[in-house]
């Protein structure tokens, strides 16, 4: 992309608690030269001002958790040159993806006061299985240095630099010490991607996946690790059950304490 | 003048003059320090900064601080950090280019010119700079590792006590310390005091040890070191057989092992990142948003990550199985053919940091042991 082309940007809400929209507000000391290089035409949530499609690039936040949801993301992808997913909620289903397990007419009837008032989808999907997603960012929140890579990436025109490694790797590069091995913490460290930096490791706390499974994740050998380390089958399906629930690799994880270790 | 060779006694109460020396000849100093419940590397100031009165109690994938019973400075065995990181650090950039009127301009980062010494260097700590050395050598001599290096001040620790997880006799790397070090320094508790027998490496340390109150080493000291060396040699937590270990893992390529080691492994890179002498980085570009400058950083990157093996169209090392055997066929067979050493030093960082406690030591002994006839492996006697 030329540089004297200022890209049209986009930033689409779904189901989600409009966190990973903060961390692109959150770019501060960067927002004035993002805003130099790139034209915001769609940000409900930094101004009113809407111009009409189409974009050259869509964030895309949230989960599709109604039917309304699953037509509108087809406009927006068609009015869209690059769509970019952002957070666990659009990338894996959310918290919310909890219902994918449950019985939704029953939560309804629980939660609401009016519950006809309320129509729903039974489950919270990732983007990516309505629509062609061109890159995903991970995270419960997305991390502000990958939403950068990305941008400067756009900007230049070249591929950005998101690894599927393990948090592990990010952890041991910043002089952590491991909370698993050293103190017997559990820790998803070894099946998460990497991108947050390893914070929870820095505070002397588990990572707990909100970057959802790296790309040859292996909790079949965590586990039972954890295990070791005292946690219950109900405790282990708990922790790969929270904001990447429903990401294939957690969820077989989760599965697989429900029936048990042989 | 202390010269070469020289052995000399330092009394526990002179202990602390060593640090000032190091601090007067213009050294920062870096050592071991207690932080989040391991000991690790890091700055050293005063003596209080030394884990005095603590050691480790490891195993795979466990490591626990535990109190000892008497005042030793260097009761403890390696522990998650390796003095890689001070000559390779983990993140480091390697130049700036800006854009000029026609073209661009590239910087190589200034060194940093201050010299370190480092305290407590254990034998196969210094067996491993020694691979590092070879690595960073040759036709692509890294500049930056050289150039640390060069400024590099060694205090070596001989061990007074083995790990569950060290092996550094089956590698010919320790405990006893033979060379590559400036001052070197065994910690005698017990009868006579607590005191350190000090070894003159270089000249750069005799000029340091000429500014600590010392007197010459007594008939006792060398034979209560030596046998200090020998009782640690006696208590390794583990042991490997090399014999023919180079010839071994290449032909066993298909062994039913490594599929049982891969249904355990994360592909985590844990053990490679604890590894003294795993070398292996990728870089970075990282331009300026409006594309005035960008900046060229290297980084730690690991043979267990698929992304480390990516060639277009995608990873030629996809299974997890094909990375390990990777991993360990490099690092005790094929090192020998790239480097002319092997890549292990048997210091057992990779058996106690790796979160499912996978042992090498185990692997290597189940590889050699022959697969049932039906997988028979080539080569095999
Ligand atoms: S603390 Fe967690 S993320 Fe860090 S190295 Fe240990 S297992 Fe991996
Ligand atoms: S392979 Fe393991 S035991 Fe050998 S030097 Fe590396 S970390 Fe130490
Ligand atoms: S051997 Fe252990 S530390 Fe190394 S990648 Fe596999 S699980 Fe991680």
């Amino acid at each position: 992309m030329a540089a004297a082309h200022r890209p049209r940007l986009a930033v689409w809400k779904f189901a989600s608690c409009d966190g990973c929209q903060l961390s692109v507000l959150d770019l501060e000391d960067e927002l004035l030269a993002i805003a130099d290089r790139v034209e915001i035409a769609n940000f409900r949530e930094a101004s009113s001002a809407v111009a009409e499609g189409p974009y050259d690039v869509s964030l895309v936040e949230g989960s599709i958790t109604t039917a309304e949801d699953a037509r509108r993301i087809r406009e927006v992808r068609a009015r869209s040159r690059l769509l970019v997913t952002i957070g666990a909620c659009a990338t894996a289903g959310g918290i919310q993806a909890l219902r994918n397990f449950a019985d939704v007419e029953e939560f309804r009837r629980i939660v609401y006061a009016r519950p006809e008032y309320i129509s729903t989808l039974t489950t919270s999907t990732p983007i990516r299985e309505h629509v062609a997603v061109d890159l995903e960012l991970r995270g419960c929140p997305i991390s502000k240095a990958q939403l950068l890579e990305t941008i400067s990436a756009i900007l230049t025109d070249r591929a950005p630099n998101i690894p599927g490694e393990s948090v592990c790797i990010e952890c041991k590069r910043r002089g952590n010490v491991c909370v698993l091995v050293a103190r017997g913490t559990p820790c998803l460290g070894p099946v998460t991607q990497a991108g947050c930096g390893a914070i929870c490791p820095a505070f002397h706390r588990g990572c707990y996946g909100c970057f959802g499974p790296q790309d040859t994740p292996n909790a079949a050998s965590l586990s039972p690790t954890l295990a070791a380390l005292g946690l219950s089958p109900g405790e282990i399906q708990r922790f790969y059950r929270t904001f990447n629930a429903a990401a294939p690799a957690f969820r077989a994880a989760a599965d697989a304490e429900a029936r048990g270790r042989p | 003048m202390a010269s070469v060779g020289d052995r000399r006694r330092i009394d526990r109460g002179s202990f602390p003059a060593l640090l000032a020396a190091l601090r007067s000849e213009g050294y920062r100093v870096l050592g071991p320090t207690l932080r989040d419940a391991a000991i690790v590397y890091d700055e050293i100031t005063t003596e209080a900064d030394l884990p005095i009165g603590w050691t480790d109690r490891q195993g795979p994938g466990t490591y626990r601080l535990e109190r000892r019973n008497d005042g030793a400075l260097f009761g403890y065995t390696v522990g998650p950090s390796s003095w890689k990181r001070q000559l390779f650090p983990a993140r480091e950039r390697l130049w700036t280019a800006r854009r000029t009127g026609e073209g661009f301009e590239v910087a190589p980062e200034p060194p940093d010119e201050r010299p370190v010494a480092i305290l407590g260097a254990r034998a196969c700590e210094i067996a491993a700079i020694a691979v590092t050395d070879r690595v960073f050598d040759g036709a692509h001599r890294d500049p930056g590792y050289y150039a640390r290096r060069g400024r590099l001040f060694v205090v070596a620790v001989q061990c007074g006590q083995a790990g569950a997880t060290c092996f550094c006799t089956s590698m010919n790397t320790g405990p006893g310390v033979t060379g590559g070090f400036d001052l070197s320094l065994t910690e005698i508790l017990g009868p006579g005091g607590h005191r350190f027998l000090a070894v003159v490496g270089s000249e750069a340390g005799g000029r340091v040890l000429d500014r600590v109150p010392t007197v010459p080493a007594g008939d006792e000291d060398g034979p209560a070191a030596e046998a200090i060396v020998a009782r640690t040699a006696a208590s390794m937590g583990r042991s490997m057989d090399t014999t023919g270990i180079r010839e071994l893992l290449p032909s066993r390529p298909e062994h039913p092992r490594w599929e049982v080691v891969a249904r355990r492994c994360l592909a985590c890179t844990n053990c490679t990142m604890v590894c003294p002498t795993c070398f292996c980085s990728t870089t970075e570009e990282v331009p300026s948003l409006d594309a005035e400058q960008v900046e060229r950083w290297r980084r730690w990157d690991s043979c267990f990550n698929s992304q480390f093996s990516q060639l277009h169209g995608g990873s030629v090392r996809q299974s997890t199985q094909s990375r390990y055997r990777q991993w360990l066929t490099h690092k005790l067979s094929t090192w020998h053919d790239q480097f002319g050493t092997s890549g292990c030093v048997g210091c057992g960082r990779c058996i106690t940091w790796c979160p499912v406690g996978i042992d090498l030591t185990e692997e290597v002994a189940a590889i050699r042991t022959p697969a049932p006839t039906a997988t028979a492996p080539r080569g095999t006697p």
